[in-house]
């Protein structure tokens, strides 16, 4: 609020001017404390050699379903592989793909949406009877259904496959917001204006059009990073999505962990308070930002 | 009414044929099908000959669009074929599985709504106190909270407080209800946690709005007891909304089932989808996709001729 009222005090009166960042972190105490959680898991994900106390893959049969100690923060699996040092290997894990799949998925919605709702009439009919069919699925129905139709595809180790499996669920949802968004926009006298001297279409879209729904797209893009870590758990969870040995948290909860209900509860608790810490993070983070970049927005 | 209805309905026959071409020709970009899993899974050496066989008399040699066409045949006259791991006609495959899914679901809807209107309505009643605020991290955790991991830690604290786990076997409701109940109502409380998160967080926000229309000023100003507002004027109109997220993500259960049946081993719905996945069983994943996708737009026409029932404004939009 910069506009003083009458009964407030001098020093109330004349604001400090603050950057973005610094006003959200005041107004959005809550998001303020999801951003750090997130720089948490960054920083372990980014610095996973320097951070872990040993190396995630490391079998040691001697310590085999350790419990919790001052060695093994988070005690141990089947294969005596530290947990806590999974995890934090799982974290880069999760940002990878997390990041991607929402990263991919809400861009070329959010250039649908804009496209759709800009170009309108029969180009809008279709792309909205497309988007209708995807939406017919919960996201973890589709990411299988995309799973089986394409296999697996290693590139440096990260499949591609299984990110493209996450971002197309995420693609029609974002697309519907940003339209909605975008149909205001395109009535605006610039994009008229835009037009009339004989702009490109591409041009209007991604120069005129694309930093006015930059709002409803940043939300989006953080809310379905959320949705995309807890995609991946998921898959990886059944089987079918990150593949041993490397360190995911759904993969770490899968398996023989169930057998382990009675002897190493940990196996169980850790993975599953990660991978809930990061969705909630991510979650609380687009909720907050939704409040401090438009209150009226809803997703 | 009737035009709209006709209208609404024609809508519905774009969306369902978009999911039968999407998923027959999806299935079939990469190469490698059933076949291949099946004999050479095991790394046992098959000859061609024998693959070539057995593709023969799946029908997976024939031409792309002689299988499309009896595959859309199929799905207009709802035979969606014979699966192809388990030889049995998918339609059987499904219902043997239906009951159980179907049962966890409605547990879950109810165990989410007990809690969600409640919640909700609280949370909306005392906005920006801490009631609120815990009402907020409450539902965010909802949807933040794995559904499966949720359901393994029910099973660590029923192990836990009574050395109890629930039973494996699945008995139906009207053979034995006490065993039927204590067998699937962990499954419904994981799935309908996010559920109950959801629905809540709709009911807050739509309660909010409706509490500010004029008339909720002018039944105060009649001086009609708080409670009366609240349950009588408010609360009923803040519930057409919240129908709409009810029973989408009603429909939307059978995601969360899928991860969620793996950890009770409930032999349901989505064990059954995940097994179809591993297997590469084309015709029985594309066999419930489409049955998964006719639910949801069903439902989704049932809302919207609901919605244009209870709101006159709609259907003459």
């Amino acid at each position: 609020m910069t506009i003083a009222l009458p009964h407030t005090t001098v020093a109330e009166a004349a604001p400090r001017p603050r950057g973005p960042i610094a006003e959200f972190l005041r107004q959005q105490p809550l998001g303020a404390a999801s951003f750090v959680i997130i720089c948490v898991m960054m920083f372990a994900g980014i610095f996973s050699e320097w951070v872990s106390p040993y190396d995630p893959l490391a079998i040691d049969f001697a310590s085999i379903l350790a419990p919790p100690s001052w060695d093994h923060w988070c005690g141990t699996d089947a294969y005596g592989r530290d947990i806590c040092s999974r995890l934090i290997y799982g974290s880069r894990t999760a940002l990878v793909i997390g990041f991607t799949s929402s990263f991919i998925g809400s861009s070329i919605g959010a250039i649908l949406g804009i496209a759709s709702a800009y170009f309108g009439g029969r180009i809008d009919t279709i792309i909205q009877r497309v988007m209708d069919v995807l939406l017919a699925f919960p996201i973890i129905v589709l990411a299988l259904v995309v799973v089986a139709a394409l296999g697996r595809l290693l590139v440096w180790g990260i499949d591609i496959n299984l990110i493209v499996a996450i971002a197309i669920p995420i693609l029609p949802r974002v697309a519907r917001v940003v339209r909605a968004a975008a149909f205001s926009v395109r009535v605006m006298p610039y994009v008229d204006a835009a037009r009339a001297a004989g702009y490109s279409h591409a041009r209007i879209i991604f120069r005129h059009m694309a930093p006015n729904v930059v709002a409803p797209y940043l939300i989006m893009l953080t809310a379905f990073i959320a949705q995309a870590i807890l995609a991946e758990a998921s898959l990886s969870f059944l089987g079918l999505g990150v593949q041993e040995p490397t360190a995911a948290w759904g993969l770490m909860l899968s398996g023989n962990a169930s057998d382990f209900y009675r002897q190493a509860p940990w196996m169980i608790l850790f993975p599953g308070v990660a991978i809930s810490l990061a969705v909630f993070a991510f979650n609380l983070f687009g909720d907050s930002l939704r409040d401090f970049l438009d209150p009226r927005f809803k997703v | 009414m009737l035009r709209y209805t006709i209208n609404r309905v024609l809508l519905t026959i774009p969306t369902l044929l978009g999911v039968a071409v999407l998923v027959f020709f999806m299935l079939r970009i990469i190469p490698g099908d059933i076949v291949e899993v099946k004999l050479r899974g095991d790394g046992g050496a098959v000859t061609q000959e024998t693959i070539d066989m057995e593709r023969h008399r799946l029908g997976l040699d024939k031409p792309l669009m002689v299988q499309f066409e009896d595959w859309m045949v199929g799905v207009a006259t709802l035979n969606l074929g014979i699966s192809m791991w388990t030889e049995r006609p998918v339609m059987e495959e499904i219902s043997l599985r239906l009951e159980l899914s179907l049962e966890v679901a409605i547990l879950a809807t109810i165990i989410a709504l007990l809690f969600a209107i409640p919640l909700g309505t609280t949370a909306a009643l005392n906005r920006d106190t801490w009631i609120d605020y815990l009402m907020r991290i409450f539902t965010i955790g909802g949807i933040s909270i794995p559904a499966f991991w949720f359901g393994m830690l029910i099973m660590l604290s029923l192990l836990a407080a009574f050395n109890w786990l629930p039973p494996i076997t699945f008995t139906p409701l009207y053979v034995d209800p006490v065993a039927n109940i204590t067998q699937l109502i962990w499954p419904a409380a994981s799935v309908g946690y996010r559920y109950c998160a959801v629905t809540a967080r709709m009911i807050r926000s739509s309660l909010l709005e409706v509490m500010s229309e004029d008339y909720i000023r002018t039944a105060r100003a009649k001086g009609v007891y708080e409670k009366l507002i609240i349950s009588r004027h408010a609360l009923r109109n803040a519930l057409l909304p919240a129908i709409t997220v009810i029973s989408l993500e009603f429909t939307f259960l059978i995601g969360g089932l899928v991860v969620t049946e793996q950890v009770f081993n409930l032999n349901g719905i989505g064990q059954l989808f995940v097994q179809s996945v591993t297997r590469n069983d084309f015709t029985l994943i594309q066999g419930m996709v489409m049955l998964i996708a006719a639910f949801y737009v069903f439902v989704n026409l049932v809302v919207d001729l609901l919605y244009a029932v209870f709101d006159p404004r709609i259907r003459y939009a």
